[in-house]
């Protein structure tokens, strides 16, 4: 049998991944928001795995909610991603400094 | 090595060259379809984990519409990938070093005593999909209506932030052609009438 630690292991090697795509990739607005899908899917990763390893169906639930969540995510985003452009013809995350932050 | 084992790191050894794939490459594209092989593989792990409705799930409403939705967006963006690609050479080390840290602390931490369970606490239910909605409906039935109501928002934020007024475009408006009035559409002209029997 497979132990719980190999499937953890696994998830935090893609949250891992995920964190460094944010490094590598932060002028792109839309991999930035790929590299959020990928995070919450480790995490999902990890609410199944110990569902299945503690019989509790409280962890799939919450996957179940966690998808929903990140599904409205993305469609926001996307949508912010469009008006984005066509407002200021850039996705690059350095140039949208209109606020000052 | 049994079947299971062999599945289990095929697949995770899959899901980790993609998502590495995807982070690295230079098309946005090309990172979306990484994004997609690696959601497809993790479906395959929740079904190994006995979680098939979620698989499922994952595959359709993910694969089928989530990612669709990205490379719609990919494909009506105008982007200049060497411009949004400059610095990954700068930004490498410090990501890099800043994953190994995160990986190593996590499988650290996951490598102690608690995590080496290898055999589940209890057997999982025959129907996974009669068991998830069975206490979905009953004890998170709040939570649920709640996650419908944050899809409506999510839809009616995405039509409104996206619809676009075009001032030049011409179109009809019913009602207003319903409610015109004479007085709108008609002048009437006073004007001297001209004598044209005078010459002649």
């Amino acid at each position: 049998m497979i132990p719980l630690s190999h499937f953890l292991i696994v998830a935090a090697l893609l949250f891992s991944i995920s964190v460094a795509g944010m490094f590598l990739n932060r002028k792109n607005m839309l991999i930035l928001l790929m590299c959020i899908e990928l995070m919450l899917l480790s995490v999902n990763l990890n609410f199944i795995a110990f569902s299945h390893y503690l019989g509790d169906m409280a962890g799939q639930v919450f996957v179940f909610f966690i998808l929903t969540v990140a599904a409205a995510e993305a469609a926001i985003g996307l949508a912010i991603l469009v008006t984005l452009f066509r407002n200021r013809r850039t996705i690059n995350v350095q140039e949208l400094d209109s606020m000052k932050g | 090595m049994t079947f299971e084992q062999i599945i289990f790191y095929l697949f995770a050894g899959v899901l980790v060259i993609a998502a590495a794939g995807m982070v690295t490459v230079r098309n946005p594209i090309y990172a979306a379809l990484c994004l997609i092989l690696s959601f497809f593989t993790s479906a395959a792990l929740w079904l190994l984990l006995e979680a098939e409705f979620l698989g499922i799930v994952l595959v359709l409403v993910y694969v089928g519409a989530v990612m669709v939705l990205f490379l719609f967006v990919i494909m009506m963006l105008d982007l200049n990938l060497d411009l949004l690609k400059e610095g990954f050479a700068r930004y490498l080390p410090v990501g890099l070093l800043v994953a190994a840290v995160v990986a190593v602390e996590m499988i650290l931490v996951l490598q102690s005593g608690p995590f080496g369970a290898t055999q589940p606490a209890a057997p999982a239910p025959a129907n996974n999909t009669e068991a998830l909605g069975e206490i979905l409906y009953t004890d998170y039935v709040y939570p649920f209506e709640i996650a419908a109501v944050i899809l409506v928002v999510a839809i009616i934020a995405a039509i409104v932030l996206t619809l676009r007024r075009r001032p030049d475009a011409r179109k009809q408006d019913i009602s207003q052609q319903v409610q015109v009035r004479r007085e709108d559409r008609v002048r009437l002209v006073k004007m001297k009438a001209e004598r044209s029997g005078k010459e002649a």
